[in-house]
């Protein structure tokens, strides 16, 4: 006879066997997807670059060196690579702008959908998605023709009399803002909206009721309250947001580059491969400890919120 | 009621309330007026869905009236959102912050008024008190038991000392003591705060129990105000009478009628007299109701007679439930003394006295 203790823990053996096989497939794609490409990125950073671009099989620490130092053509010397450093604080700079931009906008918006009759939100999420129909560099290029001098913006403003010369958005960082927050929008007022729609509205009316005003109740019922869709909306922007490739190099024209054009530029023309791969994982790398410190910070104050 | 406007905590003019158009148009209050006086304990009685929460709703502010005005202190609240009225609410769902623990709860909206820290931290203690969760203030209000959390939405409604405390059946998911020690609780709170009390329930006791006055409502409309006496004693129309306690109804021709009072045949042929309600004029036939206590079950002949179907003691008195010569059911409830106690058996034939005044004749 088994007694209730051997049962339960049959029991749990038997649960936890089940959730290993039913994770099973996608573990398996996870692993061969995303892991083995990064192992092959891992292992080139440490080769050397070849004449025309590829590695030769030879072991060399150069590429990392060159991630954070830049040796000098003419006497070797090692000094600080600032301008890589530029380029990712621009980059960081840029997503995080984006992902609050995304915020403040699409906040309002899940708010908006979230409180129409049940009916109707299925129309406003449909309309939401629309741009997901159209291909990225199409987008990117809509978003160009209204920012650029002789573009939809800059052209009724001189009509109007506003200006006389064209303001200059084009080709800075405000374009690939523009254009990241129009890109990623959805991204955001998905998941913002899958936690508004599960909001408790009594609760909101609770807080009227006790005095509170609507800033009042937006900050102290509704924020915490939605924050894991915040956080989900955040995640889902910043990081395609810090590796943003089309928006940059089309609204940012050649100078005003984002870390994975400095990648990308590493895999043409600068024909340094291993360089390429570091960066690559070093972004990742930075990207990952971040998110971690963030999701800790959030999930944690939600506990001693108040 | 004429009542002098000031004394007035809420007054309710004409309010009607439509939810949804077209063909799905509900009409939740069907103009309804009434008063409610400072320092009452008011309640709303009335079956499920006859539109109690949504006059509460209307008082405090979560929805407009479609005709109609509320004045709170002789002055139209309309323009007033719900976070500038001094009226708190204990909601059906609770509808604790469960972000939250208890103690944040309680002290949100002190918080909200901008009361300094130490006014708070000392009136959410007091409050906690008073319900007796003093030990479960730092819990989350998801980590509570139902009543629990319905004693924290009650604390929580009465921290900001409001002027009207609006309760939307705040006791419904109690056990019976709890209940009962609530019930004491809450009328000992209602007459020290002097805070206006307007309290739902669709438990007849309770209401009969705790309230100054009570508003027995139907479908959207208030049939009648008064106090509990006067709700069950003298009762205006039918469904009062069916709704509050246990009725007996017999059918009955109208023989004469003198003022208040009328001469009726049952059909049983026995003639008995029955007072008439305020202002309802029968003719011809009518109906009688008689409450149960009023009656008495006799071994021999009485005003009308039949065969008893059952007896349920009840420790204090004894139901005896008869099957009169017509068919129709009627009840008679006699309290049980010690020394006199009248044993009935099932299938005896029984005469049922109808006393002086028991009968009433109602408005449908
Ligand atoms: N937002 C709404 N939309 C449409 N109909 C509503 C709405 N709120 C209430 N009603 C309808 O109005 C009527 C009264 O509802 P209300 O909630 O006031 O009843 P209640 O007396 O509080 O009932 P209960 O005792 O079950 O809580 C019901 O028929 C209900 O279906
Ligand atoms: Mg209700």
């Amino acid at each position: 006879m088994a007694t209730a203790a051997e049962i339960e823990k049959q029991a749990e053996a038997r649960e936890v066997r089940n959730r290993w096989f039913l994770s099973a497939p996608a573990l398996i794609i996870i692993l061969l997807a995303a892991s083995g490409p990064l192992l092959i990125v891992l292992f080139y950073s440490f080769l050397t670059p070849g004449p025309y671009g590829d590695v030769v099989w030879k072991f060399s620490t150069e590429g990392w060196v060159s991630v954070f130092l830049e040796r000098d053509i003419f006497d070797d010397t090692l000094s600080f690579a600032s301008a890589h450093l530029t380029i990712f604080w621009r980059s960081l700079k840029l997503a995080l702008m984006a992902t609050v931009a995304t915020l403040v906008f699409g906040f309002p918006t899940a708010y908006f959908i979230a409180t129409r009759p049940e009916r109707t939100r299925d129309i406003w999420l449909f309309l939401i998605t629309i741009p997901f129909w159209t291909n990225l560099l199409i987008r990117t290029f809509a978003v160009l023709q209204v920012i650029r001098n002789e573009g939809l913006i800059n052209t009724a403003l001189i009509n109007l009399g506003i200006i006389d010369q064209p303001i200059q958005m084009l080709y800075t960082d405000f374009a690939i803002m523009v254009g990241m927050v129009y890109v990623y929008l959805p991204l955001m007022v998905l998941p913002l909206y899958a936690s508004m729609e599960k909001l408790d509205f009594r609760l909101v009316e609770a807080g009227y009721d006790l005095y509170a005003t609507r800033w009042q109740v937006l900050k102290r019922i509704i924020f915490p309250l939605v924050r894991p869709g915040v956080v989900a909306g955040s995640i889902l922007v910043f990081i395609p947001a810090i590796g943003a490739y089309v928006t940059p190099s089309v609204l940012g024209g050649g100078k005003n580059m984002m870390f994975a054009n400095l990648i990308e530029l590493q895999f043409g023309q600068g024909r340094n491969w291993p360089l390429g791969a570091a960066l690559s994982i070093t972004v990742m790398a930075i990207v990952m400890v971040a998110l971690l410190v963030y999701v800790r910070n959030t999930s944690g104050s939600e506990v001693r919120h108040g | 009621m004429p009542d002098t406007p000031g004394k007035n905590a809420i007054e309710v003019r004409g309010v009607r309330k439509v939810f949804g158009t077209g063909e799905a148009q509900v009409a939740a209050l069907d103009t309804v007026s009434v008063s409610i006086r400072e320092n009452e304990f008011f309640t709303l009685l009335g079956p499920s869905g006859c539109g109690k929460t949504t006059l509460l709703r209307l008082i405090a502010g979560f929805d407009f009236p479609s005709e109609g005005e509320i004045l709170l202190y002789g002055s139209d609240i309309a323009p007033l959102p719900p976070f500038k009225r001094p009226v708190n609410t204990v909601f059906q769902s609770y509808a604790l912050f469960p972000h939250m623990t208890v103690a944040e709860n309680i002290g949100f909206g002190l918080e909200m008024l901008g009361k300094p820290r130490a006014e708070i931290d000392a009136r959410v203690a007091e409050m906690l008190k008073l319900v007796r969760m003093e030990k479960l203030a730092k819990r989350r209000t998801s980590q509570i038991s139902g009543g629990q959390q319905q004693r924290v939405a009650l604390a929580r409604a009465l921290a900001p000392q409001p002027k009207v405390l609006l309760l939307d059946e705040p006791l419904s998911a109690l056990d019976y003591k709890l209940r009962k020690e609530m019930q004491i609780e809450l009328k000992r709170l209602q007459h020290e705060t002097g805070i206006t009390f307007i309290f739902v329930t669709h438990d007849q006791e309770e209401a009969l129990t705790m309230s100054d006055r009570i508003a027995v409502m139907s479908s959207g409309k208030i049939l009648q105000v008064g106090s509990a006496r006067e709700i069950y004693d003298r009762p205006a129309v039918r469904f009062v009478a069916d709704f509050i306690g246990e009725t007996n109804f017999l059918d009955a021709s109208i023989d004469s009628i003198d003022g208040g009072k009328a001469k009726v045949t049952l059909k049983s042929g026995a003639t008995i007299s029955a007072t008439v309600a305020d202002g309802f004029k029968p003719d011809g036939d009518a109906t009688v109701v008689i409450r149960p206590e009023h009656a008495k079950a006799v071994k021999g002949t009485g005003d009308i007679s039949g065969v008893v179907e059952n007896v349920v003691y009840f420790g204090t008195d004894t139901h005896v439930h008869v099957r009169l010569d017509d068919g129709e059911t009627f009840t008679v409830r006699q309290q049980n003394t010690r020394g006199a106690m009248m044993e009935f058996e099932r299938g005896e034939r029984v005469g049922i006295v109808i006393g002086d005044d028991a009968a009433q004749i109602l408005k449908d």
